[in-house]
């Protein structure tokens, strides 16, 4: 139950606070100069988004829950496990974030996720 | 750049340093905090002397700014990038750690392992020949400060 739990925060949470960032970068627009000045402008205009912490304090949630699991379950099923995370955040920016994923994005998606339970699982 | 090379090439660039900073920075981190020697107690003092040994290791403060480096990417890139198209993108970074273990530090690879990268790098692959932006742009940060109206409209 407890690696339930744990799971559940590790992917929800985990991949919600990766949308919310997005969707606070979203809200700033797209970044067209790339000098210092303007990316130090850019970030500063990030952090007064509140999308933006609540993304980070999730992020951090999931990053807990990590530490968490890995205390009670075995690195060889927690890794291999957190990449659902892929396509749970195919699934997030697509109805949070209305980002149109295609068929051919979704066979990608599924394949980056078998792809990173074979590196960990090939890692014991 | 407006053109579908373009958003594809600075996309693909900011990946490249998200790929690249992110796993320089985990690996700094951790060699530097291995470097510092464990908290004798959660005494004032012994904590005071952990940290200040935390953060005056150089190798510490490289990892920071490696993974400071990614952050700030991974912001600049999911400003006008779609969040599904990034995120497996990303997931390169595990070819890279393996790669550099093989080549850099003569770790032995698992056939396994072999496979679960060359099968990143293809579904990185069929991801990247998507459009990295499915949603409407919400404009430029350098144009214009953002107003109440775009920024309802973005959300």
């Amino acid at each position: 139950m407890t690696q339930a739990i744990f799971f559940v925060l590790i992917i929800f949470p985990g991949t919600g606070g990766e949308i919310c960032v997005s969707r606070a970068m979203k809200t700033i627009g797209e970044v067209t100069d790339f000098r210092p000045h303007a990316i130090a402008r850019f970030i500063g205009r990030a952090l007064a988004v509140p999308w933006m912490w609540i993304g980070v304090a999730m992020m951090a949630m999931g990053f807990f829950a990590l530490l968490g699991m890995l205390s009670v379950a075995n690195v060889s099923f927690v890794f291999p496990a957190t990449a659902l995370s892929y396509a749970v955040g195919a699934l997030g920016g697509k109805i949070f974030l209305g980002e149109k994923v295609t068929p051919q994005r979704w066979i990608g998606v599924l394949i980056v996720c078998l792809g990173v339970a074979l590196v960990f699982i090939g890692k014991r | 750049m407006k053109s579908p090379e373009g958003l594809h090439f600075k996309t693909s660039l900011m990946i490249l340093l998200m790929v690249i900073f992110g796993p320089l920075g985990d690996i700094l981190l951790g060699k530097g905090m291995k470097k510092i020697p464990a908290m004798a107690s959660w005494a004032p003092a012994d904590v005071f002397h952990f940290f200040f040994a935390a953060f005056t290791s150089p190798t510490v403060w490289l990892g920071i700014g490696s993974l400071l480096t990614f952050f700030i990417a991974y912001m600049v890139v999911l400003s006008w990038a779609d969040y599904s198209y990034v995120q497996p993108a990303s997931a390169l970074s595990y070819g890279l750690i393996a790669v550099l273990a093989y080549a850099v530090l003569h770790e032995v690879i698992s056939p396994t392992r072999w496979a679960g990268v060359l099968m990143i790098c293809f579904g990185v692959l069929v991801v990247g020949h998507t459009s990295p932006r499915t949603t409407p742009n919400t404009g430029s940060t350098t144009s214009a400060a953002i107003t109440p109206r775009a920024a309802e409209r973005a959300s």
